[in-house]
């Protein structure tokens, strides 16, 4: 039972961020101005004048409408300052700006998808530039979920049939949360893992590189259609019945012994290696064993290209995000899964 | 003389009965095995939050654990909870009158409350449901694969025998009053009854209709709230929050009329601005309607709604909290007791601050933009509903306990169970806002790792507060048989129902008593020591 | 016992009141949710009403508008004691209410044979769903109000106890015709034919 570290602050990784943070530290001061004296007030009153004790309770007050106007206005006051600074703030970041790098988001259980204006895809994983606007355009292939980026302070839902925006300026390089924070399903909890926030000079080092696994994939989906996976995996006509392979990384998996799984990399070369292990529920043990017939590289080739299938072609109610230019005639646009 | 519990042996005499302290009986059985069904998934959830990727329980089951907990809570537990049992039983005495306006009809939210509450536990027998208590669309709708339907029917029922039950409140405090009760002479607990039972004739329909609208798209793949259609799953959280906001002051508002009555016999003095207090009542009530978007801040409403929303969630956090300042300018020149009613009277004013306060916190935007759907939020509610509500429901328990079953309970066990409960309560819930503070979302199974020490230190606090609330159920039911026999007044308090005796007549009131006292009435001579 | 009833007014009407304002809260989250469909998509609403049976829809409300008139005399007729009279007017009223019930059923199955339960154009669609929801609530309320009103026609025939009881269950009839009055419009009359 490993602990990694005790979280006591939460890390700023913009100016935003700290802005917030102050009016934290606003909030706590007005709300202590407003509740500390009452409640040293009553535990103050309850010693002094408990039963027993000797003290001068001649002539209770009854009402001092005075006090009461006071005591009701007076907090009131204090509180609307913070009201204006947080709604300021709020006001403030709600618009987009003009400029910035466009990162397009689709959140489905249960996985967060994104892309970065050159086609380059992620998956649960959000890499981006410090030092520069960003702007998220999300929408949900199915439930209601939402964006959460603590390190940022900021978080907006994203919904099934709409486009909802974020924005941020990350100033700090380093690997933050991503989470998911409205409840979507069994997965909730596991959507969205890492936000890496690198230099610029990083970030172009690592689009070229995002390049490379997309031709990766584009290998595996060769090596598919070679090694004879496509005959019965992307098959209508197929006499050997085999599960649709669109979206399945990330998913939930019925297996035929009664396990649900999640369909991680790990199971995806299982299935390749040992298909005979997890089978799904509906299916007979029908599967070549690839075992000894592939090398290590080309396995990891049909691992990326199976995970690319997630982020084929998506139609999202009436709307439609940017074709995806992967895998050469990808069988999923359109799938649902 | 016969009291009501001897009017009548025997299981028809309780099932049959339409006398409001027996239904009030009643009522205080179900909702306590309806709060240990609720516990016992709160429980579930705690161990499975002590390590940080738990095998104990499957994240669905962990979903469902968490549904069923605040479904249970809030519906089966916490919005009957004052006002069915004590409203109940005390509203008819504190007036002055014999029973409610409506007898049967008060029998018949009582059979209509064991309804819902079967089915929505039949709903969780087979099987259970994922969807939060919230019920989100397009989830609920579409793509959850868990037994809505059910639980929204009994959800459904039991709100049915809310709006009655509030029916019958309103009804009976305008109409039975005792010649001489006017308006301004009625406990505080009167006014808060009051208020909340117009609250629960007016928001809980709205429930009722956007509940049915869930059932009858998810049964007749309607597709009302789904956007290939052009329905708009904002809708429903729109009609959803419209109801679930003022649902708060529904639980929050009776406790603070019980608070009324405790911090006044037990200081020995009249309450401190008693007009004001009335009016913050009726204040909140109205202006708690106001407010329901402040559940939506990053919902995807418009920003300036946001504005309106915030600004209005400032201005009802005001009547709130003028009355911590009323209730402690109470204590001053008084004569303080610690009985155990009182301590629990305390405690819900300390943690029910600390909550309120942090409410504020949530109604700044774009501090809620960050807090929002995390722990924070969680324990904002917890302080006022657990660490509120509970405590005033607890405090209420041990006040008018002898007045109800004419036995005294052990003094000692009740004080401890207070500070136990006061103790494990922080122990469980303070961590809590640090989590959402720094980031870890609420209804998460899975969490990361360096979150784990104040989860763990939450889950301790949760089996201190579980021992605090067993303790009761112990104690409470063996001085129901065997503790010493109470008289009518134990406290020395003022108020109709403690000149009559313990257990009262099933008349409640030989005469019908003429009222020219206000409330509250301890002179100078109950508060020199 | 005789001193507290002496002082006290009976609380049924207020209780009757009380019973309807959460009614009215009910239909009007159901009316709120019609409003807010038809503000985001004026044309799909339009569209929507342009399919349904005005006539029928028409005849209806005439229906339910000449049931509340009936009702009204009855209560009338119970105030001043004529209880054979009120008795035969409830009746009228609840076969009235049955008529209405008639008439709704045929167009709800006229709708299902042309198509519009749950048709898969969008623009009908959410129209349709709400209109078969708001419907269906109107005639379980209505079908409640006929067994009321049917319920005490018979009873005030033999008891002039129940004189009370014709007013209250009369505000109900009342109240489910203004309903239907709120409803008509907003389904029926929005589009220009």
């Amino acid at each position: 039972m490993a602990m990694s570290g005790i979280a006591f602050w939460p890390v700023a990784a913009s100016s935003y961020a700290a802005q917030i943070d102050w009016l934290f530290v606003a909030l706590v001061v007005v709300t202590g101005a407003i509740s500390v004296p009452a409640i040293t007030a009553l535990v103050w009153f309850a010693v002094k004048y408990r039963e027993g004790n000797p003290a001068d309770r001649r002539q209770p007050p009854q009402r001092k409408v005075w006090l009461e106007i006071g005591w009701t206005t007076v907090p009131f006051v204090l509180t609307l300052a913070v009201f204006v600074w947080a709604a300021a703030l709020y006001r403030d970041h709600a618009d987009l700006p003009a400029e910035g790098l466009e990162i397009s988001v689709v959140a489905k259980q249960w996985m967060f998808k994104f892309q970065h204006p050159g086609g380059q895809r992620e998956l649960d994983e959000l890499h981006v530039p410090a030092g520069q606007n960003v702007k998220l355009l999300m929408t949900s292939q199915d439930v209601i979920h939402s964006l959460f980026l603590p390190a940022l302070r900021i978080k907006q839902d994203v919904l099934p049939g709409r486009v909802t925006a974020l924005w941020f300026k990350a100033d700090r390089p380093g690997v933050y949360h991503l989470h998911c924070a409205e409840y979507c399903g069994t997965n909730h909890s596991l959507m969205g893992t890492r936000f890496v926030v690198m230099r610029p000079e990083e970030y172009q080092a690592w689009l070229t590189h995002a390049g490379e696994d997309t031709a990766l994939a584009a290998e595996g989906g060769r090596l598919f259609r070679e090694v004879g996976c496509s005959g019965c995996h992307e098959n209508r006509n197929s006499p050997v019945r085999a599960p649709n392979l669109c979206g399945v990384f990330g998913s939930s998996v019925a297996l035929a012994d009664g396990r649900v799984v999640v369909a991680d990399e790990a199971y995806i070369r299982d299935s390749i290696l040992l298909p005979g292990r997890d089978i799904v529920a509906g299916f007979k043990n029908d599967m070549p064993n690839f075992t000894g017939k592939l090398t290590e590289a080309q396995v990891q080739a049909l691992v990326a290209y199976v995970k690319s299938l997630a982020l084929a072609g998506d139609e999202v109610g009436r709307v439609q995000l940017p074709p995806n230019g992967l895998a050469a005639g990808s069988v999923c646009r359109g799938a649902v899964r | 003389m016969n009291t009501y519990l001897q009017a009548g042996y025997g299981l028809r005499s309780w099932l049959l009965t339409t006398d409001h302290k027996r239904i009030a009986l009643l009522y205080l059985v179900s909702i306590t095995f309806f709060f240990f069904i609720g516990g016992g998934a709160a429980t579930l959830i705690r161990l499975n939050l002590v390590v940080p990727d738990s095998g104990l329980i499957s994240a669905d089951s962990y979903n469902r654990a968490f549904t069923i907990h605040s479904v249970v809570m809030v519906w089966f537990f916490l919005i009957p909870s004052i006002p069915a049992v004590f409203g109940n039983f005390l509203l008819p005495l504190m007036i002055g009158a014999r029973d409610l306006a409506f007898p049967r009809l008060n029998l018949l939210s009582w059979y209509l409350f064991m309804a819902g509450g079967t089915v929505a536990l039949w709903g969780l027998i087979i099987g259970g449901v994922d969807t939060g208590w919230t019920f989100y669309t397009p989830f609920s709708t579409t793509y959850s694969n868990s037994h809505v339907v059910t639980v929204l029917t009994g959800v459904v029922i039991a709100g049915f025998s809310s709006i009655l039950t509030g029916l019958n409140l309103v009804v009976t405090t305008h109409t039975l009053r005792a010649p001489g009760m006017v308006w301004m002479r009625l406990p505080l607990f009167v006014w808060a009854i009051y208020a909340t039972a117009l609250i629960l004739i007016l928001a809980t329909p709205i429930l009722a209709v956007t509940l049915i609208l869930v059932a009858a798209d998810r049964i007749g793949g309607l597709g009302l709230f789904d956007p290939r259609f052009g329905g708009d799953p904002l809708l429903f959280q729109h009609l959803f929050w419209f109801y679930s906001h003022p649902a708060v002051y529904i639980m929050v508002l009776p406790a603070m009329g019980v608070i009324n009555e405790l911090v006044t016999c037990f200081s020995r003095r009249r309450i401190f601005g008693y007009r004001f207090v009335a009016a913050a009542t009726l204040g909140i009530a109205s202006i708690g309607f106001l407010v329901w978007g402040h559940h939506m801040f990053v919902a995807g409403m418009s920003v300036y709604a946001s504005f309106v929303f915030s600004i209005l969630t400032f201005v009802v956090a005001v009547p709130s909290g003028v009355k911590v300042y009323n209730w402690t300018a109470t204590l001053y020149k008084g004569r303080v007791q610690f009985k155990a009613p009182m301590l629990f009277g305390l405690g819900f004013i300390g943690l029910f601050v600390m909550g309120g306060v942090t409410g504020l916190f949530l109604a700044s935007l774009a501090f809620d933009v960050h807090v929002t759907d995390t722990y924070f939020v969680v324990a904002h509610f917890h302080f006022i509903m657990v660490g509120g509500t509970v405590s005033a429901y607890m405090g209420a328990l041990h006040f008018w306990w002898p007045k109800m079953t004419g036995r005294m309970y052990p003094e000692r066990w009740g004080q401890a169970s207070a500070v136990l409960i006061f103790a494990g309560f922080l122990l469980t819930f303070l961590p809590q806002y640090l989590l959402g503070w720094l980031g870890m979302p609420r209804r998460y199974w899975h969490y990361p790792p360096e979150f784990q020490v104040w989860n763990v230190l939450s889950s301790a606090g949760a089996s201190v507060l579980a021992l605090g609330y067993l303790l009761p159920l112990a104690y409470l039911l063996w001085s129901a048989f065997f503790g010493p026999p109470a008289p009518d007044n134990p406290w020395g308090a003022k108020g109709l129902e403690w000149t009559i005796p313990s257990p009262p007549p099933k008349e409640n009131f030989v005469e019908i008593p003429h009222v020219d006292e206000p409330a509250y009435n301890y002179g100078e001579e109950d508060s020199h020591g | 016992m005789a001193e507290d009833t002496a002082v006290a007014p009976s609380p049924a009407p207020l209780g009757m009141w009380v019973f309807l304002a959460s009614e009215v809260m009910m239909f009007g989250g159901l009316f709120m949710a019609l409003a807010v469909m038809r503000w985001r998509d004026a044309a799909a609403w339009k569209d929507g009403s342009r399919h349904l049976h005005l006539w029928l829809g028409t005849a209806n409300t005439a229906i339910l508008l000449v049931s509340s008139a009936v009702v009204a005399l009855a209560v009338t007729a119970v105030r001043r004691g004529r209880r054979k009279e009120a008795a035969w007017e409830l009746g009228i009223a609840a076969v009235l209410g049955l008529a209405f019930l008639i008439v709704k059923a045929t167009e709800w199955g006229l709708e299902a044979r042309e198509g519009l339960m749950l048709p898969q154009q969008p623009s009908l669609r959410l129209f349709f769903d709400f209109y078969y929801v708001a419907t269906g609530l109107h005639a379980l309320h209505l079908t409640v109000g006929v067994v009321l009103v049917a319920a005490l026609g018979f009873l005030i025939r033999r008891n002039p106890g129940h004189a009370g009881a014709v007013e209250l269950g009369g505000l109900y009839w009342h109240f489910v015709d203004v309903v239907w009055i709120f409803l008509y419009p907003i389904l029926y009359l929005a589009a220009s034919r």
